[in-house]
């Protein structure tokens, strides 16, 4: 038999060729650069440059620079209380728009926009709103009397925290509402109306037919969530280029300032790959900590 | 060397920026004040260029350089390709060029760059000699940036774009100043002036990539510097620490907000009447000249500019953002490369193009401070001087990945905006700023 058609009868050989093109892809694409960066992250490359392998010199160094570890709390504390608040708020809406209200369909495409607007559009109207000098906010709370000077939104450093997070929220939320809302749709109403019959209470349908059934979507939804706080970069770019004092810097931001503007590529390579511990860790936890079964089913952990 | 090309002209006697329009193939005529032959490079044959700028602060400037790129084809044949970059993507840009050894033949970059990757760039030695010489001499800066070593060009200055203060001239004689304070004392007492009438000035002290450089200036008039001659690190003295206190008081007079403001921030708030000095390019005054709202071009006539007063140092200690040109070493045409150099800085194209750029870049040679865009308007005068007194980022050292590093991470501006907000004492600021500048300075 020719090769062709033994490897085409072959089921192994099939499954490889097919597997080929996109193996060959996350090869290129993901394993190549994320192989690169960790490896960048061993040198002392500059921009123009090539490095020489200098173990873990960077990341000792990076430990004991005050603005990297600075610049880690903030991530942690974005990270943090802005997916706390994209959940709940993103549930909340998920589970209004669930409801049969009118015009269903116009509020659920009107919660996506912030989603659809490019960040760096919306980074700027957040820019031009938290401005120390034009602030819409300022503006109209000096004009009611509320207050005399215009709040310093970006020059003080938990000011300025809050203040990214915000923006951050404003523009998380929709992705996190709207996936739910899909999860919500897919929980069949049967197991409502069996549940009605036994007398729950509406809390009690949420707490034990809709949270359980959620989980997995729940799941996923906010460990995307996370990833895309963590790494977050346009917003805090626009807004404050990590300023006041650093208050804001991300380690993502901070990456690109030491790697692009300050052209130390290794350090920055080294900030940036000291992101992933704490990235996996979330998807670890959500892979083993919200997905079992028994948490899935109603049940409780034995 | 072997093609290179030397011909003869006669001069013309024709006094300052005579702007000669050229013809395909015809010669190029000399006006400069010594007699001196113009320099030619033969380009190779079939050389293409491209060119990789950045922009754009003033429409005039890309207009001009366009136009001599255009000459430069009439008269040379080589056709010329330019892309325009934010000015801060073109670092990144020509970090990764120079190190793949492809892409634009030669770039145009700022401050330090050119001492990043020196091995990767063409010698332009030729040529920066031939300029100098003939346009009478290039400014310290310049060569502080463009000849580390003393010897060899990396490449050739182009300009810088001065930062300096811009001021509302009613408001500055209403705190009773009829010229704008020479010294820092003064200084002080002005802003002091402002405040109680109600109209304060303004100082960038946030991560403003080119408006935070005056913490250089406050840093260096009281004879503070990053680091000395030999790269050790001295921030951490106590002329610094007398520039903070300093900067302190003058903090105490700003508009509020300044810890939060970016580059586009005094703009924004100078043009609409809420403070009243603030340091800048020439852009406020570009814009309020050529405003569409009457209100705005009103202000211009109110609005001038000043150097930054001298302080207890007793020289001009100014930061401002210094432009270069680079030719890379890779680029298959070396000689059409040199050309287009030496042609974009003799006066028939340099002379127009300052025009064209309307004071917002200032010339590296001296003899083009006869240029009429300096002596036009009065109020473009102070910016003509911006490469004269202009101290690199990295002063006193040597240029290279630390100053950049030092430059990029806002250690100075910091340590201003920590001291000025009291978040830390001048004392602890500079401490800090030590540590933080030492780890850039121990490669």
């Amino acid at each position: 038999m020719p090769l062709l058609a033994r490897m085409q009868n072959s089921r192994n050989a099939l499954g490889f060729m097919f597997m080929l093109p996109a193996a060959v892809l996350l090869l290129l694409f993901l394993t190549y650069p994320l192989g690169l960066g960790t490896y960048l992250g061993f040198t002392d490359a500059k921009v123009g440059r090539p490095g020489h392998w200098i173990g873990l010199e960077n990341y000792e160094y990076l430990w004991g620079d005050a603005v990297v570890r600075l610049a880690l709390f903030n991530t942690l504390f974005y990270t943090g209380v802005a997916s706390v608040f994209k959940f709940f708020l993103g549930l909340w809406l998920a589970i209004l728009l669930n409801k049969n209200i009118r015009f269903k369909t116009f509020f659920r495409a009107v919660i996506l926009l912030p989603y659809i607007v490019p960040t760096a559009l919306s980074a700027i109207a957040f820019w031009w709103i938290y401005d120390s000098q034009f602030s819409i906010i300022s503006w109209a709370l000096v004009k009611m009397g509320w207050i005399d000077t215009y709040i310093d939104f970006l020059g003080s450093p938990w000011n300025a925290r809050i203040a990214v997070i915000i923006a951050n929220v404003w523009r998380g939320v929709p992705f996190v509402a709207i996936t739910l809302l899909a999860g919500l749709q897919t929980i069949s109403p049967s197991y409502y109306e069996a549940s009605a019959i036994d007398g729950a209470t509406p809390w009690q349908q949420f707490r034990h037919v809709t949270m359980p059934l959620l989980t997995p979507i729940i799941a996923v939804v906010m460990t995307f969530s996370v990833l895309f706080t963590f790494t977050d970069f346009q917003l805090i770019y626009v807004i404050t280029r990590g300023g006041p004092l650093n208050s804001t810097h991300l380690m993502a931001t901070l990456s690109f300032q030491r790697a692009i503007s300050g052209g130390a590529l290794g350090e920055g390579a080294a900030i940036a790959i000291a992101m992933v511990p704490f990235l996996l860790a979330c998807v670890m936890f959500s892979f083993f900590g919200l997905q079992r079964r028994a948490w899935q089913q109603g049940g409780t952990d034995k | 060397m072997s093609d290179f090309n030397r011909r003869k002209f006669l001069e013309s006697s024709a006094g300052v920026a005579a702007v000669a329009t050229l013809g395909t193939g015809t010669a190029l005529f000399s006006s400069a004040a010594n007699a001196q032959a113009t320099m030619t490079f033969k380009p190779e044959k079939g050389a293409k260029l491209r060119v990789l700028r950045w922009s754009r602060f003033v429409q005039g400037d890309i207009d001009a350089y366009m136009a001599n790129v255009k000459k430069f084809t009439e008269a040379t044949g080589v056709e010329v390709r330019v892309d325009n970059e934010g000015w801060e993507d073109v670092r990144p840009k020509a970090a990764v060029a120079a190190n793949t050894g492809a892409g634009p033949d030669i770039i145009l970059s700022t401050n330090d760059d050119a001492n990043l990757y020196p091995e990767k760039l063409l010698d332009v030695t030729d040529v920066a000699e031939y300029l100098g010489k003939k346009y009478g001499g290039w400014y310290p800066a310049g060569e502080a940036f463009m000849r580390p070593d003393g010897k060899k060009w990396l490449g050739l200055p182009l300009g810088a774009s001065g930062s300096l203060i811009v001021y509302r001239e009613s408001m500055v004689k209403a705190a009773g100043f009829d010229v704008f304070p020479k010294t820092t004392d003064d200084f002080l007492k002005l802003y002091r002036n402002l405040k109680e009438k109600g109209v304060p000035g303004g100082m960038a002290l946030g991560n403003a990539t080119g408006d935070s450089t005056w913490c250089n200036w406050l840093v260096w008039s009281h004879g503070g510097k990053l680091v000395d001659k030999t790269n050790k690190v001295v921030i951490d003295s106590p002329e610094t620490i007398k520039a903070l206190e300093y900067g302190k008081e003058l903090y105490a007079n700003f508009i509020p907000g300044t810890l939060s403001w970016l580059d586009p921030n005094n703009n924004k708030a100078f043009l609409d009447g809420q403070i009243s000095v603030t340091n800048n390019g020439i852009s406020i005054y570009y814009a309020a000249k050529n405003s569409p709202d009457p209100k705005i071009k009103e202000m211009a006539a109110d609005i001038n500019h000043a150097v930054f007063p001298i302080g207890p140092a007793g020289v001009s200690t100014e930061s401002h953002l210094f432009f270069n040109q680079m030719v890379m070493k890779y680029t298959k045409f070396p000689q059409a490369s040199k050309e287009f150099l030496r042609f974009m800085m003799e006066k028939e194209q340099f002379d127009p193009w300052l025009q064209g750029a309307g004071g917002y870049v200032a010339q590296p040679l001296r003899y083009y401070e006869a240029n009429t865009i300096w002596s036009s308007d009065p109020k473009n005068t102070p910016y003509r001087d911006s490469v004269k007194n202009l101290r690199p980022g990295g002063y006193d050292g040597k240029l290279g990945y630390a100053s950049a590093g030092a430059a990029a991470d806002f250690i100075i501006p910091n340590m201003v905006a920590e001291a000025a907000s009291g978040s830390k004492t001048p004392k602890e600021a500079a401490e800090r700023a030590q540590k933080r500048a030492e780890r850039y300075y121990k490669l």
